[in-house]
């Protein structure tokens, strides 16, 4: 294996666990608005560590909703890690149960995303274990700081707070409905119509519940094509 | 919600997403792999993460509102566009709700 690749390969991984620390402050603070405590909020980043998940969680916890909803959207979310280990299972191999055990800790977007990228299966299994272990050093240390700093702010930061947070979920989501995303256009219908879903229901239903029954909207985007497939 | 009923939920979904997890890396691919299967999957982050926004900006409780979140998220939503960083588009948000607070409050 050419060492370039390698130190490449390293410090891409190393990037990408500090670009991702940032939204760890950002979850940090959330978990602290939605009544989390300092160890829940560490705990969760911990023991779930599958960010959209756990932003689901939260928001739900935040607007009042049930412990019901509050799992069943981290679990609605967490479906797509299973789809990513499928992807990585052929690479990562792993060997005996605890290997296995481990390495499904960190299966999430990020190191799905830089280990198929990886030009080889060494260097796809170097980036996976990488990855997953700057981006796990990174997102519990700065979700304690996130919860530590939210738990000092006075009314005004608390207003700030509570804008950033739909502003966080807004960033998770953007990137899915852009040109380079796969389907962008049905990304959009869905996105749209889960948010339209949302709205509607939130005078009828407990809170929380809207954000679960919104998956509905996953039926805009029609039925499988076969190139989609490929 | 009770501190033992917020480790409830913590744990019960930590628990179930590790399972989704450890499901991919164990089950047979095919048993994933069927195109409607994939293709759910692909989109439940979109509808999500949509209504997420929408409920965090623009709801309290059963009621509809309008307040400096919705400010903060359209600020958010041109710093995405103009390409900002992650956390100027987060800094910028909050800066947009603080002072509707203080303007209206």
């Amino acid at each position: 294996m050419p060492s370039s690749a390698r130190t490449a390969t390293l410090r891409d991984a190393v990037g990408l666990g500090v670009a991702v620390g940032l939204y760890g402050v950002a979850f940090g603070a959330a978990a602290a608005g939605a009544g989390l405590d300092t160890w829940q909020a560490v705990a969760t980043s911990a023991l779930m560590f599958t960010g959209a998940s756990q932003f689901a969680m939260i928001g739900v916890l935040g607007a009042g909703g049930g412990a019901f909803s509050a799992v069943g959207s981290a679990l609605l979310l967490g479906t797509r890690n299973t789809v990513y280990g499928v992807r990585l299972a052929p690479m990562l191999a792993p060997r005996g149960w605890l290997r296995r055990a481990g390495a499904a800790h960190w299966v999430i977007d990020e190191t799905t995303a830089m280990a198929v990228a990886a030009p080889d299966r060494e260097l796809g299994r170097l980036a996976f274990w990488v990855t997953g272990a700057t981006i796990y050093l990174g997102w519990n240390v700065t979700t304690l700081v996130g919860s530590l700093g939210a738990a000092a702010l006075g009314e005004t930061a608390q207003a700030a707070l509570d804008a950033v947070v739909p502003a966080a979920f807004l960033a998770l989501l953007w990137p899915r409905l852009q040109g380079s995303a796969r389907e962008p256009g049905v990304q959009r219908r869905v996105a749209l119509g889960g948010a339209v879903i949302a709205l509607a229901l939130t005078p009828f239903v407990p809170a929380g519940v809207q954000v679960v029954l919104a998956v509905v909207a996953v039926a805009l985007a029609g039925r499988p094509r076969r190139t989609a497939t490929a | 919600m009770s501190s033992g009923a917020l480790w409830a939920v913590v744990l019960a979904g930590s628990l179930g997403c590790y399972l989704l997890k450890l499901a991919g890396l164990s089950v047979p691919a095919a048993w994933v792999e069927r195109p409607w299967v994939t293709r759910v999957v692909e989109f439940v982050p979109a509808a999500l993460l949509a209504a997420l926004v929408a409920v965090q900006a623009a709801t309290s409780g059963p009621d509809l509102v309008v307040d400096g979140r919705l400010v903060g998220l359209a600020v958010a939503a041109v710093a995405l566009a103009l390409r900002a960083p992650f956390i100027v588009v987060l800094v910028l948000a909050g800066a947009a709700g603080a002072l509707v607070h203080v303007l209206t409050g």
